[in-house]
């Protein structure tokens, strides 16, 4: 009975790492129309960072993790001012100019930080756990679901109650007509691949106490947004948050259940979704 | 035409005759890694050029046959049964595989083979009772199809070559049937196709299956050839390499990918040489094929070409004498 408790609170913390790198994905996905492959090497890379910054540069932890996420987001930046912008309107030459980037940093990871992965110690603040219904809690787990939750709670008050908002709202159900208002679409997208770079930085941080950060962690977690992306709905910032949670307890479920087929099991809802649902369960358009 | 035919009389006989110019086991091997990955992206380049949907999960179909053949053979079942197996299994893969993708087109197309191709490295990773995992499956001999020791490398290349015609063949007589132009009119106008009458999911499902059946080829000649298969042959690594085979080469050309292929294991082959990072070259190989030369190499050069002619001899001038600016140039 415990174990199926532990279990479904590790689901639900990680059902939250995936949210906060599933999120700028989709954010990306529905205003871009970009699918950014190189979303897995900034969680990633936010990993490493944050590592760096928090073991080696000694920097208190919740520093470490702005710090990676502002490192990770004017790469971000860098990438869609440089290359995507050049190549806007060639949706085929943008996938795989992201894919590209992601071996580069994927390679550069493994040249600067080695193979061996990097075990981060958790915050002091944060160690332990507590006992209560009979069953024991890492606190540092129940702080990745409050992070997750304040995280998604921030991007539902920007998305739905500001003008930046209603701005990035419209350029996603039309870009067309949104240039056509005088919104500047292109300066949102700027701010949008930042801000899901940041995202996907800080998840690599918060990750790394519970995951470890290791050379292959970008190709771990690039499915999973995918899947998840394709479970919620591109754009769709409800559509992310529940397909997080839901691959979450797929996926710890699964490897506890079927440990030799976990992920043969993440395909079942993906496949359900897609046979009865192929835009995602809420997503408004088929992408 | 004939100029088309004597080049093509030209490249076969040179193909056939690689084992006598170029020297050492090793360059021969590497010649006939070259025509497995055409094979391979042969199969890429029906989807990519001719269909217009880009899978980025490829190795997992790649990888999927070659993994059939090596457990079967493991299991002590013969080559013939092995191939027969691996075949049969492949494609059933790429009939599902094929079946969700083709859910979306474009960009949903490329996200759902992605996925779906990881999904079957982890398989590969992690059915440890079936796959042996991380330590992979090993095959213990070559067959000997009418008493050829395929031991021998430059044995090995014949076949391989042999596969690799007929492979070629079956892809220019599928691209120039009126089914292949039925698939180009799916790429170009899927609207006025599906006006016109045809099933536009249906020709693209049967472009699936074609491209995963020239891949489960190109899969169970890896098998062979390499003795061994591994998760690592089924990472997106190797599906962004198949891509970037078709990609550099030129899409929606047969020749464009054996090219690409040429290129790619030729580069991955002498880089691994000098540089331990190639997939940090694969990676700037790829953006910068994609920004400066995005319509490939082969039909990028012919481009460069014609107009470096156009260039060296200007057209003749419009009554009024030579361009001015031109005037120096003979």
């Amino acid at each position: 009975m415990s174990l199926w408790g532990i279990l479904a609170i590790n689901s639900v913390a990680f059902g939250g790492l995936l949210f906060l790198l599933s999120a700028g994905f989709s954010l990306i996905f529905g205003l871009m129309r970009i699918p950014n492959l190189t979303h897995g090497s900034m969680f990633m890379l936010g990993g490493y960072v944050g590592a760096s910054l928090y073991m080696t540069w000694h920097l208190p932890f919740w520093l470490a993790a702005l710090g990676s996420a502002a490192v990770v987001a004017a790469f971000g930046g860098v990438i869609e001012r440089l290359l995507l912008r050049r190549l806007s309107g060639s949706i085929l030459a943008q996938v795989l100019v992201t894919l590209g980037i992601s071996f580069i940093v994927a390679d550069f990871c493994l040249l600067t930080w080695t193979g061996d992965p990097i075990s981060v110690t958790t915050p002091p603040a944060l160690a332990g756990g507590v006992r209560a219904f009979g069953l024991f809690f890492t606190i540092y787990r129940i702080a990745i679901i409050l992070v997750a939750c304040a995280v998604a709670a921030l991007l539902w008050v920007l998305l739905d109650k500001t003008r930046l908002g209603a701005m990035i709202r419209a350029g996603v159900d039309d870009p067309e007509m949104a240039r056509v208002v005088g919104i500047r679409v292109s300066r949102l997208f700027t701010i949008v691949f930042c801000l899901g770079a940041a995202l996907a930085g800080f998840g690599g941080i918060m990750g790394a106490p519970v995951l470890t950060v290791y050379p292959g962690l970008d190709t771990d977690m690039l499915p999973l947004a995918l899947v998840i992306v394709i479970l919620g709905g591109a754009g769709s910032l409800l559509g992310s948050l529940v397909g997080s949670f839901l691959i979450g307890f797929v996926y710890n479920f699964g490897q506890a259940m079927f440990p030799e087929l976990a992920y043969f099991v993440l395909f079942l809802p993906m496949v359900l979704v897609l046979a009865l649902r192929p835009q995602g369960l809420f997503g408004r358009h088929a992408s | 035409m004939t100029a088309t035919r004597a080049a093509l009389v030209v490249a076969l006989a040179a193909l056939a005759a690689v084992p006598w110019w170029v020297q050492g086991d090793y360059y021969i091997s590497v010649a006939s890694q070259i025509l497995i990955y055409a094979i391979f992206a042969l199969g890429v380049d029906v989807l990519i050029g001719y269909a217009g949907l880009v899978s980025l999960g490829h190795a997992g179909l790649f990888g999927l046959a070659g993994y059939a053949a090596a457990v079967a053979l493991a299991g002590g079942s013969g080559h013939f049964g092995a191939v027969a197996l691996a075949l049969a299994v492949a494609l059933l893969g790429t009939a599902v595989f094929a079946a969700l993708s083709l859910r979306a087109t474009g960009i949903g197309f490329i996200m759902i083979t992605l996925a779906l191709g990881q999904i079957l490295w982890g398989l590969a990773y992690r059915w440890v009772s079936l796959t042996n995992g991380d330590n992979g499956v090993g095959v213990a001999t070559r067959p000997m199809p009418f008493g050829l020791d395929l031991e021998v490398a430059s044995h090995f290349y014949f076949a391989t070559l042999a596969v690799f015609l007929l492979a070629l063949s079956g892809a220019w007589v599928f691209v120039h049937s009126p089914f292949g132009a039925s698939l180009k009119g799916t790429r170009d106008q899927p609207r006025r196709m599906t006006a016109l009458g045809y099933n536009v999911w249906l020709i693209r499902y049967f472009a699936c299956l074609f491209s995963g059946l020239l891949t489960a080829v190109a899969g169970i000649l890896f098998v062979y050839y390499t003795k061994f298969i591994s998760p690592p042959t089924l990472v997106l690594t190797s599906s962004a390499e198949a891509v970037l085979m078709v990609i550099s080469g030129g899409s929606g050309t047969l020749l464009g990918p054996i090219v690409g292929a040429a290129l790619v294991v030729i580069v991955k082959n002498v880089a691994s040489a000098y540089i331990e990072r190639w997939n940090m070259l694969l990676g700037a190989i790829f953006v910068a094929i994609v920004v400066f030369m995005p319509e490939g190499l082969v039909p990028g050069s012919v481009r460069l070409a014609q107009w470096a002619l156009k260039a060296i001899r200007p057209p003749p001038a419009p009554a009024g004498g030579s361009p001015p600016g031109r005037a120096g140039v003979p």
